[in-house]
């Protein structure tokens, strides 16, 4: 039995609206799982139910080998860091860290000790006696995690805990949570929307669309093999390139365009994905094509271009001198491709 | 320093105002510190007089009324007692009420905050005869709980605490639901301190409400022990006015003088809490 097991929850809004559908997942002790979808697509949802602040309509929760459906929040030993803090503001930052022990009845010199101890192992300790009100941006994440920390519990839950930082602190939080959770060694979920967070952080990653998961492992599988064609497009940046094409005895038909797939399938309605950096430019490519747009980025840079009617991106080093207007020759490896079809998502 | 002329203006325009306010505050006082004939000769006074203390000696002691055994010492604790009753309930059973309107979801929950708003529409006034039937059967004419009672509900604070409640954020509530805080637990150790502001303001408007009453202690008390200071101030010191005696117009003055003197201490004490709530804006 896994540490924390769901099974077929389902989650319907008073309104009708179904958040979560029929989802089950298994998440091992000391696993660092990542649920990322686009907003509204119920992972947030999943993750109220697994912290105990939304109804469960349907399906089964269990953490550590009890079931917690109709457990209290406060007695489920979670925590979790939500997107805006929710510190307490009138109370001091220790205040806000002790404030969960308090009410669990633990003596004041152990508060003080377990409350220090986390304090400094997040640098937060010459904060202690300051209001939330007087703190950066990312100090009141660290006191997030903190109130989180100390209370040790079971899980950690972060409802997009990274969102409201600048991006170079969001990048310094990143790597500070990994290394807190592998120290710890403690079972959380983090919810995000962006790609970037959850290949960065998940030791398994699940993709979430309209309240289905689309894709559960690890970030390698999901960016080496995406199960469908949501996934293909929603991990990865740039996105990856998808074409409708033809399929016939193993060669796909985009446009005027032929790519050899090393097989003998035949799909009416399929879809093509190409990640950017799996088109590779050389002068004595197959394909070739013009350029609408020339995106720079430093060392690297993206190329729009189309081959029929249909747009796409490639990547490549900014060393090589490409403007916009000029046609440049192009090789895909029909191994590197990912197939879907189209009349049911998946990947072929 | 230089001042721009619209500066002057406006000081002067400030200046004004205060005098207007001030200045009939300081002519009571002035004259309440001169003995009556002085008074009657020479009309109100700018400067202050010798009879400071017997004036004031006499108006805190001097027993009055019909029965002449009520002091205004007395009639002071009167009103003081009910202006705190009435300020302290109201603000806690609108606190509490307006928590259960926005945090308990209960039906009918929008129409209720609704009845109760209506009640705004209804002032004591305006149902002062069946208040006052009802207190009366329930034997509690002349006590303290029969003229507080009847005045504790409030729908504006309702509707302030309400506003306020609803502009705290869900994460905290759910942050605390999380860290083991039941909904007792929620009220006490968040709501209360966040609204400490609010809750300072409320107090100061609803004491001064309770404190100015004047109708209903008139009609709810007979037992002059029960007399506050607005009522007071038509029926004290009037017993020989229509005899050949001196109007006592020092000692009134005294009397208003002293009646102003709770709800000024009640702003003054609460104002610092209330501006340090201000001015450090937690949320």
């Amino acid at each position: 039995m896994s540490f924390l097991e769901l099974q077929n929850i389902t989650k319907i809004y008073p309104n009708g609206t179904k958040a979560v559908n029929e989802t089950s997942l298994n998440i091992e002790n000391g696993e660092f799982v990542v649920f990322v979808g686009p907003s509204g697509c119920g992972k947030s949802t999943l993750l109220r139910m697994i912290a105990g602040l939304e109804d469960i309509t349907n399906g089964e929760i269990s953490l550590d080998g009890n079931i917690i459906n109709k457990i209290d929040p406060s007695e489920r030993d979670v925590a979790m860091v939500f997107q805006n803090y929710a510190l307490y503001p009138h109370m001091s930052v220790f205040n806000n860290m002790a404030y969960g022990l308090k009410n669990r009845g633990i003596s004041k010199e152990e508060i003080n000790n377990k409350v220090n101890d986390v304090a400094k192992l997040l640098e937060i300790d010459q904060l202690l006696t300051r209001k939330p009100s007087m703190l950066s941006g990312g100090q009141r994440q660290r006191v997030a995690m903190g109130r989180a920390i100390v209370r040790n519990p079971k899980i950690f839950l972060f409802d997009e805990p990274l969102s409201n930082l600048d991006a170079k602190l969001r990048n310094q939080m990143r790597l500070e949570i990994k290394r807190l959770q592998r120290q710890m060694g403690v079972t959380s979920i983090f919810v995000t929307h962006d790609q970037t967070e959850a290949m960065t952080l998940g030791d398994r990653i699940v993709v979430i669309n309209n309240g289905v998961v689309e894709q559960v492992g690890t970030p390698k599988e999901i960016y080496s093999k995406p199960n469908t064609k949501f996934v293909a497009e929603f991990i990865g940046s740039p996105q990856m390139n998808l074409f409708n094409c033809k399929i016939e005895n193993g060669i796909a038909h985009i446009a005027d365009m032929k790519i050899n797939l090393n097989n003998s399938t035949n799909i009416d309605d399929a879809t093509l994905g190409i990640r950017p950096d799996d088109i590779l430019i050389s002068d004595n490519g197959k394909h070739s094509c013009v350029a609408n747009l020339v995106e720079y980025l430093g060392s690297d840079m993206i190329i729009y271009s189309k081959i029929g009617d249909q747009e796409f991106s490639c990547k490549l080093s900014s060393k090589i001198n490409l403007n916009a207007g000029d046609t440049f020759k192009f090789e895909i490896s029909g191994t590197s491709v990912h197939l879907f079809d189209n009349t049911t998502g998946s990947r072929v | 320093m230089k001042f721009k002329p619209l500066e002057i203006l406006t000081h002067i325009i400030l200046i004004l105002g205060v005098l207007l306010m001030v200045l009939p505050i300081w002519f009571s006082f002035a004259t309440s510190t001169h003995d009556n004939v002085s008074i009657m000769t020479e009309g109100m006074k700018f400067f202050l007089g010798e009879s400071f203390s017997q004036n004031y000696n006499e108006v805190l002691n001097e027993k009055g009324g019909w029965s002449e055994e009520v002091t205004a010492a007395r009639m002071f604790v009167n009103s003081f007692i009910m202006a705190l009753g009435i300020a302290t309930l109201k603000v806690v059973i609108s606190a509490m009420s307006a928590y259960a309107l926005v945090y308990f979801r209960f039906k009918l929950a929008v129409p209720i905050f609704w009845l109760i708003f209506i009640t705004l529409l209804v002032p004591l006034e305006v149902r002062i005869f069946p208040s006052y039937k009802i207190v009366s059967d329930l034997g509690l004419t002349n006590t303290y709980t029969g003229l507080i009672l009847p005045l504790v509900a409030s729908a504006t604070a309702t509707f302030f605490f309400r506003q306020f409640y609803k502009t705290i954020p869900d994460e905290l509530l759910e942050s605390a639901k999380l860290d083991g805080a039941n909904s007792w637990r929620f009220f006490i150790d968040f709501l209360l301190p966040l609204s400490k502001t609010m809750l300072a303001a409320m107090f100061i408007f609803m004491f001064v409400y309770g404190y100015s009453q004047y109708l209903w202690p008139l009609i709810m008390t007979t037992d002059e022990k029960y007399w506050t200071v607005v009522m007071g101030m038509k029926i004290i010191f009037t017993e020989n006015y229509e005899g050949v005696a001196l109007p006592r117009t020092g000692e009134r003055f005294a009397y208003i003088i002293l009646s102003m003197l709770p709800p000024v201490l009640v702003v003054v004490i609460l104002q610092r809490w209330f501006i340090k709530g201000l001015i450090q804006t937690e949320k």
